[in-house]
């Protein structure tokens, strides 16, 4: 491993080969796939949603990150999938891979028609218009009563099934199983975007965008697929919320989700995904678990939270292994 | 010997300043073609001009017979029009390698792919390491773009270029900031290239000029001054009065004081 390193390569952040990458992940996901049998149920419940809004940061992380697009409209794509998934599960069928494909195309479908708009702007432009955009989808669900039941929310949503006309599945372990499964999916299906060649043209675009179109390359396209590459794995992210929430509210599709998966991204360092799901972890925790005993302080918190990082960690959990690696000289 | 770049009545304007003015020239096939004239002579705009950077105000530009003052950048790019930037633009958190390889995997078709990891990239790695071999960078392939030296910076703008294989290289400044080692390989670099390629280049350094262009262009005020030969640009009286008969012989080449 102790190969010479000259002075150019120090400062190069060394990723993990391939197989180390892998093993890491595989050594994660197994850690996570034993929580339901030393965590009580209600905990296997808080980690499942904790799951979603993870894979929902790894999504927006895509755009911003990787991509350089400040997003703060990603709660409409995974909004929409959070519904899509509970009609599909009340009005046609409760068995769970069909909630996932729906939410997916409908994920995707609401990205492209709002991404044709947002990606045509750039910096904080796209921050206002993506949040205005998601307030319009947000606003739709609280008036469309027909449909997504209005205020109220979606109600009466019953558990998945893993057959078509099977079991209903109760259990919180069970279905935290089945929402880390799709969510490794979600991941892995990120990680193969951002490590693709279409991948280095979007961190081509981040870096220089004006370079990449006069090397020939339609910028645009490129920015629309990500948008709603994206959008199909926020749509993903809502599926596995509603598999266990099993309820949506017009403020699933709020700007606090928004802001939240932002949050995360920047807590984890912007464009390493692993870095999202940690920073997903650490807010959903601080929201879901000292929030409450805050007495409604938690988004003060989280604010400071937000502040500290920007300040302490320009590079987030991820920027952490690297600096380590500069000071020591070698990865 | 045909004309691959016709500009007629090229011009562009930013509010009262015209930084380019009527400026018709042809620029022929295989040409090695220099553009001279002091620091704010619009040298750099007019490369704007032909690159699709920016739009002209006023005049036509035609590549190959066919009219491209509309056409944007990329569009320009796709058919072969390459531009190195005065002021390296490049793609700061990304190694050299990917600098290189966002150039060529535009060209093999993968930019858009999924699928395809970036890592293996058919036929990329082996256009990156051509590039890198032919400015000197072979041995810094994964070094980050933003830990690079200035004049390493001007080798790797001259290699993103190279792996676009355009018909037309617009070399702006290369030599600026290199050292007279890289200078003057960067000058066996241009000589090597094949002889199809039509190079147009900005340069201050009249040796790297004088060695290179088979003719040069003297640009002043945003007006064409003087096209010719070498020798014809030397020997022209109007060149001569406004520069050369004052005594200042070099400055006309010269980068004035104080300019970036
Ligand atoms: N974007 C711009 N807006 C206004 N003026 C500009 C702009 N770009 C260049 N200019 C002006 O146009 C003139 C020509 O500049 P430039 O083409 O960079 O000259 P050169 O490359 O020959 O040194 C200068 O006076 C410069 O200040
Ligand atoms: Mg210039």
């Amino acid at each position: 491993m102790a190969a010479p390193v000259s002075a150019g390569t120090r400062l190069q952040p060394q990723p993990l080969d391939p197989p180390a990458r892998l093993r890491w992940y595989g050594v994660v996901v197994v850690a996570l796939a034993f929580v339901p049998f030393v965590a009580p149920a209600d905990v296997a419940a808080t980690a499942t949603r904790i799951l979603a809004l993870a894979l929902l940061a790894v999504s927006l992380d895509l755009l911003v990150g990787v991509g350089g697009m400040p997003s703060l409209g990603q709660a409409a794509p995974f909004g929409v999938g959070v519904y899509a998934a509970g009609l599909t599960a009340r009005e046609l069928t409760p068995f769970a891979p069909v909630q996932v494909l729906v939410a997916v195309a409908a994920g995707a479908l609401l990205s492209a028609l709002l991404g044709w708009l947002v990606v045509r702007s750039r910096g904080t432009y796209l921050l206002m218009l993506s949040l205005a955009l998601a307030e319009l989808v947000h606003t739709l669900a609280g008036k469309w009563d027909a449909l997504t039941g209005g205020t109220n929310g979606l109600v009466g949503v019953p558990a998945l099934t893993f057959a078509p006309g099977g079991e209903p599945v109760r259990l919180a372990g069970l279905v935290y199983w089945w929402v880390l499964a799709v969510a490794v999916v979600g991941f892995l299906v990120v990680v193969v975007v951002s490590r693709s060649a279409f991948g280095r043209s979007l961190r081509g675009i981040r870096d220089n965008e004006a370079r990449m179109s006069s090397l020939g390359y339609s910028t645009f396209r490129v920015k629309y697929t990500a948008f709603v590459i994206s959008g199909a794995v926020a749509g993903l992210a809502g599926a596995l919320w509603m598999a266990q929430t099993r309820f949506a509210s017009p403020e699933d599709l709020g700007f606090h989700v928004s802001a939240f998966a932002l949050l995360a991204v920047v807590i984890g360092g912007r464009g390493s995904l692993w870095g999202a799901v940690l920073g997903a972890a650490l807010v959903g925790v601080i929201r879901d678990e000292f929030g409450p005993q805050l007495g409604g302080r938690g988004p003060l918190l989280l604010g400071i939270a937000f502040i500290a990082a920007v300040y302490l960690l320009p590079h987030g959990f991820a920027g952490l292994r690297l600096r380590r690696a500069r000071t020591q000289g070698h990865p | 010997m045909s004309t691959l770049l016709a500009l007629d009545g090229v011009s562009k304007q930013y509010g009262s300043l015209m930084a380019v003015d009527g400026v018709t020239l042809g620029i022929e096939r295989g040409a090695r073609h220099a553009l001279i004239g002091p620091n704010g002579a619009g040298k750099s705009t007019l490369f704007g001009l032909i690159a699709g950077t920016s739009a002209t105000t006023a005049g036509t530009i035609a590549l190959a017979g066919e009219d491209i003052t509309r056409r944007s950048d990329s569009w320009r790019a796709r058919v072969g029009v390459a531009k190195t930037f005065q002021h390296s633009s490049l793609f700061l958190s990304l190694s050299v390698a990917d600098n290189i390889a966002l150039a060529a995997q535009r060209l093999t078709g993968h930019g858009l792919r999924i699928r395809t990891r970036a890592a293996h990239c058919p036929g990329v790695a082996e256009e990156v390491e051509r590039c890198l071999a032919l400015v000197g960078l072979a041995d810094r392939p994964q070094v980050r773009v933003s830990a690079l030296s200035h004049g390493e910076r001007r080798q790797l703008e001259v290699a993103v270029a190279l792996a676009t294989r355009p018909r037309l290289l617009l070399l702006d400044e290369p030599t600026a900031g290199m050292s007279a080692a890289e200078s003057g390989r960067f000058v066996g670099l241009v000589e090597s290239l094949p002889p199809d390629v039509t190079v147009l280049l900005i340069e201050h350094d009249l040796d790297v000029v004088f060695r290179l262009a088979d003719r040069i262009s003297v640009l002043h005020l945003g007006k064409l001054l003087a096209d010719g030969t070498p020798e014809q640009v030397r020997a022209d009286e109007v060149v001569q009065q406004a520069y050369l008969g004052s005594g200042a012989a070099r400055e006309l080449f010269l980068t004035s004081p104080g300019s970036p």
